[in-house]
């Protein structure tokens, strides 16, 4: 599909998160931020480290407390969230490592997948890291990185790496959908669904870099819009089944 | 998350029938069937409602208005760019379709849980047909838009369903936006965290497209 798209993303890209660390390091902004959240309904990626840090102030920052302190229903909202941000967390974990065990091959020699894969590899990377930042300031443990076995994949060439890839992504875009509406801190239902369209994008473009086309997968993950109008979630059973083959 | 909080005075002086100022809020949804493609979408509909109140209308009929000017966007396009590849106008007809089932999926959703559907504004893109480039540049805004209007609308969802649904609509709005992006040799992906848009700035962003 290279006649098609042409890869030509010209160096840098745009790096957002030093403001959102900024944010989270810095209480005065803490304070707008949420006075700006309260006022306009916006959320953003950076509030789930807001809601880390715990401003008294906001009732929806979860800030953690002893069990014997805490509501019986908050200390297992608290819990559910936490489970579900360590799911994501090994997801992140597995695709940081599934890009830096490709480029680190050297199997890939076009320099444009080359710097299409290290930006999505260190997206994840960030991705890792928010999670785990967010997972310890809300009083959780974050799960250790997994171990994973590429070889076989990296083993079968180029065109089923890239294969591989697009089909780990589509994973991650199902099963941040697929928690979508269990998780119960909003802002860290908003810093979920600021990645989920981002593993979204990346699945998308992997797609359409195989040459997947469209739609048309039925119940498989094909096509660039695997599932047409509507994509579709997968619980966390049918996620870690399907990861299982980059297990060591 | 109270609506008030969503209103933004703006809207008031945009003649977008059928819609209160508080209905601007985030886009998406109910595509129950389709997204939960096992259940039934009358049982989906009823446990939303019932989770809901009316706050969910509000913000299915602003995914609603949005989706409106994607569908009038591309169904445009289709006929009126002109030097678009073979695989750009399959690119657009495809996003339309899918534009228009979200079109649908919304009305019969939003009926459904017994609200009023947005009517469908009347539309104006100017220049934007004018060339391919004008075309696919206006496409990238508008589905980053969609993407960046249901990321941050999202999380003042009520129903889990309904959220689920919303789910199922960004994330597919998130694919168009990258394969609009990879055409015009952008990147898919630019940021590690997708950005949430509120009303003031989507609005923004859509006020040229919709005539008085």
């Amino acid at each position: 599909m290279g006649s098609i798209v042409n890869f030509e993303f010209g160096g840098t890209f745009p790096v957002t998160d030093s403001a959102l660390r900024e944010l989270a390091d810095d209480p005065s902004s803490r304070k707008r931020f949420f006075k700006m959240l309260g006022g306009a309904g916006a959320v953003s990626a950076a509030t789930v480290f807001l809601a880390a840090c715990g401003d008294d102030d906001d009732e929806s920052a979860s800030s953690p407390k002893p069990a014997a302190e805490d509501g019986k229903a908050d200390a297992k909202d608290n819990t559910s969230d936490l489970e579900i941000l360590n799911y994501a967390l090994t997801l992140e974990f597995l695709e940081a490592e599934f890009y830096r065990g490709v480029i680190d091959s050297g199997i890939v020699k076009d320099q444009k997948v080359v710097s299409l894969a290290k930006k999505f590899g260190s997206t994840e990377q960030e991705h890792v890291d928010a999670l785990t930042a967010t997972i310890e300031k809300l009083g959780g443990k974050p799960v250790a990185k997994p171990k994973t076995n590429f070889g076989p994949t990296l083993d079968k060439g180029l065109k089923a790496v890239l294969e591989a890839a697009a089909d780990v992504e589509n994973l991650g875009a199902a099963a941040y959908l697929g928690q979508a509406g269990s998780i119960k801190n909003k802002e860290v239902l908003a810093a979920a669904l600021a990645i989920h369209s981002v593993e979204a994008r990346h699945a998308a473009a992997l797609n359409t870099l195989v040459g997947r086309g469209f739609g048309s997968g039925k119940g498989g993950l094909k096509g660039a819009l695997p599932d047409g109008a509507f994509a579709k979630p997968m619980d966390m059973k049918a996620v870690l089944n399907a990861v299982q083959p980059f297990l060591a | 998350m109270a609506q008030s909080r969503l209103v933004a005075p703006e809207l008031a002086t945009i003649k977008v029938h059928g819609m209160t100022r508080e209905s601007f809020l985030l886009r998406s949804t109910l595509a129950g069937a389709a997204a939960f493609g096992t259940l039934s979408a009358t049982g989906l509909i009823t446990k939303a409602f019932a989770a809901s109140g009316g706050g969910d209308v509000d913000i299915l009929n602003y995914a609603l208005t949005l989706e409106h000017l994607e569908t009038e966007f591309y169904v445009q396009a289709a006929k009126r760019v002109k030097g678009l590849s073979d695989y750009e106008s399959r690119l657009t007809k495809e996003l339309r379709d899918n534009e228009s089932e979200h079109v649908d999926a919304l009305t019969a959703t939003i009926k459904q849980l017994g609200g009023k559907p947005a009517a469908k504004p009347m539309f104006d893109f100017g220049g934007a047909f004018g060339s391919r480039a004008t075309y696919l540049k206006t496409a990238n805004t508008l589905e980053d838009t969609g993407v960046s209007a249901y990321n941050g609308a999202a999380p003042m969802i009520k129903s889990g369903e309904v959220l689920g649904a919303a789910g199922g609509i960004v994330q597919v709005e998130a694919r168009h936006a990258a394969m609009i992006r990879l055409v015009r040799n952008k990147p898919p992906a630019p940021n590690a965290f997708d950005k949430a848009s509120d009303m003031d700035e989507v609005l923004k962003a859509v006020k040229p497209f919709i005539a008085a």
